[in-house]
């Protein structure tokens, strides 16, 4: 059986969003022109509360959109076996042209879904410039991305694997490292 | 994931797989909406679309699904004459493979044309339309339209009224329908039923009143003017009077009914033109629903490879 | 030249023998039938128990496609195909091209199969000229040539008034008319049975009335001119009816025959295992459950006379296209005999003695053939039969020039050991 262990409890998280919340307005003097893009699934949630947060501190609506990249993917039909990834809705009800674009997803990790929502969302329009958010940065990166705003850093191998779970999806809020199971360890 | 490796017919498909088609259409549509209609999921993938018989709708939609797509897109019509000249379907179609398509979608007037292809030739088949015997994407599209305004299939009162015994669309009309639960009532003139309408799992009637009466969904189906050779009815005019939708008609269904039509119509033979164009008819939304459902369907298709020998 | 077939059990309904009897051929003809008879001289062949000794099987339906289609069949194979299948004779229907309505086609056909020197040939004549319906063939010059019966067969004889006249003719020479019974008009365009799985697959559809009504009309016409009159290929059970009436009303001269694949397969085939599957295309089509089991019901009371195969050979690259274009047809020599003991006889639904009568005793009454019977002094058209034996038909091995079978793979109970004609063994499964 997997070990996982908690790596931020959801007091944790809710202050690393604050945080993030707060350097955002900073460093964007304000939240004009902003708008929140949340990639599914999780980043959707994520990017509702931010905006939630943001309008706490400035008194300002940001506008909140959800993006899925299923059909941006650069692994889809590689695999000679396996199913089509479920493609999801994208809702994105203002215009993306001339606003500083707020990407937001749980994990960052190879980079290449980040590629993909780029590309995405350059299809939508031209945006005056693109940042990124992420609740944690777990490394390895195959691509030369880099996310602007981290809830938490954190050094992992590739055997192991981060879950973020939200209240809104999961029922709870935390994020777990999982390690896979040991040789030999007897199964639970 | 669909477990079929064609798409064959609505025979071959399950309620979750059918749920799983309008889902993914439904991701597809605002596509149409954005300022660059374009994902590049099957850029690079070559569909040749191959039509035996004339379709102008049915070949747009697709062709349009597929460049949404940024697949590589071939049309071609063949002519009944280059058939006749010898060419089996067989030996056209492996001419074609020897460039390597990764789809085809075609069109056929033979029923089970694309399961002679499915069985015997390397690409994936979709079914654009095959004699009298399916039209699944039409099914499908028709299903999305419905949702769109219903919410749901199951429980709903659905009337499919017109030529049945020829009519490929009935058929996968009546399959998915029935998977998804609801009650489908089908009317024509005796002449234009198929043998045992019953055991396809509708109600079967030979009045457009009895048929229409409280319905959620009512769907037109072609009658053509060929019918009257055969003796199946003795003039359209005939058949208008007893079973075309005029307003009068309309007015037995539910006050939120909706009305259908594959396409082409006929104007004053199966529908009246003040129906066809009045506040009920979602025709057109059909149209527009049949280019995300045919993405859905190239999607979900798309990523198997193609057999090798 | 003597052979005595040694050991084995002889069923022959013509003479009414049934039981343990040595058979020695002597000189192309049965020269003595008794028990325990001595060798003297001749070659022994030593029968297996369980094995069958009957009157050499005859399958008076059969398309060999020699002149004019012989990428599907010639005369040549067909007969190896007819003696695997254990037919020491058949009769070959007149729809080649050109068609059999002169004597020089007949000439031909017989040459071509005393060439063979396989199973014997008897030539079926058109009923009219190119089988078009509109000018009767010379019937009398046909007969001479050696024609034994008369159809139009691939098309009925759609004139009453052509029917009646064929039957009066035919009939003053003593020579059956043979109707491929279909009602043109009802019959259309239709490509399989008008029934739920046709209605389901979409492809048109051909009634049993199309059949029924024709039936009806001959019986009437039969009846009305006292001709030899045969109904070949019946499907439907309303066909059956008329047969079964006709005979209890005391006609004598109305006989009929049953295919295999009609008491056996059913519409569902177009099903399943293949959809769509041009095997199963065949003219008339497969028909519903109701019609299998009523020509199951005749064969077995009597109202059935004789099974024919219908033997109708096409080229894999004719039937590899779509359901609608494909030819109509299937072959049926060698797959009769073990679909016969495999579905009739071992169910229990006809014994063996009735198994005998529908392919060699009655065929040679219905069409006057010699042959159908083991009396002393008769010509040694024999065939071994081992209803025990375990068979699996292989397409890719039947000896007919083509392949085109629904019983590919199929594993029946029943086979041929060996077949014998004019005393000379022409055909001898090693395998048993």
């Amino acid at each position: 059986m997997p070990q996982s262990v908690v790596l931020m409890d959801a007091d944790r998280m809710a202050r690393a969003l604050t945080r993030i919340a707060h350097e955002i307005v900073e460093r964007n003097r304000g939240t004009s022109e902003l708008a929140l893009v949340g990639i599914r699934t999780r980043g959707v949630p994520i990017a509702r509360r931010l905006a939630g947060m943001l309008k706490g501190i400035t008194q300002e609506e940001v506008p909140t959109g959800a993006l899925d990249i299923t059909l941006y993917r650069d692994d889809l039909m590689r695999h000679a076996v396996g199913p089509q990834p479920v493609v999801r809705r994208t809702e994105i009800p203002f215009s993306i042209d001339n606003r500083r674009i707020l990407l937001v997803d749980d994990v960052l990790y190879t980079g290449r879904t980040i590629r993909s929502a780029l590309d995405a969302l350059i299809d939508f329009g031209r945006p005056r410039s693109i940042q990124l958010i992420v609740m944690v940065d777990r490394g390895h990166r195959e691509l030369p991305i880099k996310a602007d705003y981290v809830g938490k850093n954190l050094p992992t191998s590739r055997r192991q694997s981060v879950q973020v779970r939200l209240q809104e999806i999961d029922g709870e809020d935390e994020v777990l490292l999982e390690d896979p199971p040991a040789e030999g360890a007897p199964e639970c | 994931m669909l477990k079929a490796r064609h798409l064959l017919g609505i025979a071959d498909l399950d309620a979750g797989e059918i749920g799983q088609i309008l889902e993914t259409a439904g991701a597809m549509v605002e596509i149409a909406k954005r300022p660059i209609k374009k994902v590049p999921t099957l850029r690079g993938r070559t569909v040749v679309n191959l039509f035996f018989e004339p379709s102008t709708r049915t070949r747009m939609s697709f062709e349009v699904a597929e460049k949404r797509l940024s697949a590589d897109t071939l049309s071609i019509a063949v002519a009944q004459s280059s058939v006749t000249k010898g060419e089996t379907l067989l030996d056209t179609v492996r001419n074609l493979e020897a460039m390597a398509p990764d789809m085809i979608v075609m069109r056929h007037a033979a029923s089970g044309a694309p399961h002679l292809l499915a069985r015997l030739c390397r690409s994936v088949i979709i079914n654009a339309g095959d004699g009298m015997h399916e039209h699944p994407t039409q099914a499908l599209l028709d299903a999305y339209t419905i949702r769109e305004h219903k919410g749901r299939l199951d429980g709903l009162k659905v009337a499919i009224v017109g030529d049945l015994l020829h009519s490929r669309v009935l058929r996968s009309n009546v399959q998915l329908l029935n998977k998804m639960g609801a009650n489908v009532w089908a009317c024509a003139p005796k002449t234009l039923m198929p043998t045992d309408l019953p055991r396809f799992g509708v109600r079967a009637t030979t009045s457009i009143d009895e048929a229409v009466k409280d319905a959620d969904v009512v769907m037109m189906l072609r009658i053509q003017h060929e019918r009257m050779h055969g003796h199946f009815i003795p003039s359209t005019r005939e058949y208008f009077t007893l079973f075309g939708l005029t307003p009068t008609r309309v007015a037995l269904a539910k006050p939120d009914v909706i009305i259908m039509h594959p396409g082409p119509m006929n104007r004053g033979v199966e529908i009246d033109s003040d129906v066809a164009d009045g506040p009920y008819s979602v025709i057109l939304e059909q149209v527009a629903n049949g280019v995300a459902v045919r993405m859905a369907v190239l999607y979900l298709l798309a990523g198997q490879e193609a057999v090798t020998d | 030249m003597k052979t005595l077939l040694k050991g084995g059990r002889i069923v022959d309904p013509a003479t009414g023998r049934d039981g343990a009897f040595d058979v020695l051929i002597e000189g192309g003809r049965i020269g003595k039938i008794g028990k325990s008879l001595p060798v003297d001289g001749a070659d022994v062949f030593e029968m297996k128990p369980g094995w069958i000794v009957a009157p050499g099987l005859i399958d008076i339906h059969v398309h060999l496609r020699e002149p004019g289609q012989e990428h599907k069949e010639t005369i040549a194979t067909g007969s190896a195909s007819a003696v695997a299948g254990g037919f020491t004779a058949v009769a070959c229907m007149p729809n080649t091209d050109p068609v059999n309505d002169h004597p020089g086609v007949t000439e031909l056909i017989l040459r071509r199969a005393a060439d063979a020197g396989l199973a014997r040939v008897y030539p079926i004549g058109a009923v009219s000229i190119g089988s078009k319906g509109d000018q009767m063939a010379e019937l009398g010059a046909q007969k001479a040539a050696g024609c034994v019966a008369f159809t139009d067969d691939g098309r009925p004889v759609a004139s009453a008034l052509l029917m009646r006249r064929a039957l009066e003719y035919a009939g003053m020479l003593g020579v059956p008319i043979i109707d491929h019974c279909e009602d043109p008009s009802l019959k259309g365009d239709g490509v399989a049975h008008e029934g739920f799985y046709a209605a389901r697959l979409g492809l048109r559809g051909i009634p049993g009335v199309a059949e029924s009504i024709m039936v009806e009309r001959d019986i009437a016409l039969a009846e009305l001119t006292g001709g030899p009159y045969h109904v070949c290929h019946m499907s439907a059970r309303q066909s059956l009816r008329a047969v079964r009436e006709a005979k209890a009303r005391g006609l004598t001269n109305v006989t009929c025959e049953v295919a295999p694949h009609h008491f056996v397969l059913t519409d569902e085939s177009l099903e399943t295992p293949i959809r769509y599957d041009t095997n199963v295309k065949m003219n008339p089509p497969l028909r519903e459950d109701a019609d299998r089991d009523a020509m199951l019901e005749g064969i077995a009371d009597g109202s059935v006379d004789v099974i024919a195969t219908d033997h109708a050979p096409h080229h894999s690259d004719e039937k590899l296209v779509e359901f609608d274009r494909a030819p109509f047809g299937i072959v049926g020599l060698e797959t009769c005999v073990p679909l016969v003991f495999d579905r009739l006889v071992h169910p229990g639904r006809i014994g063996v003695k009735r198994a005998i009568e529908l392919l060699s005793t009655n065929p040679a009454k219905v069409f006057r053939l010699p042959g159908g019977s083991l009396a002393d002094g008769a010509a040694a058209d024999i065939t071994i039969l081992a209803p025990d034996a375990s068979v699996t038909i292989r397409a890719k091995d039947l000896r007919s020039k083509s392949k085109n079978t629904p019983f590919d793979g199929w594993e029946l109970k029943g086979g041929v050991v060996a077949t014998i004609v004019g005393g000379r063994m022409v055909y001898r499964n090693e395998g048993l």
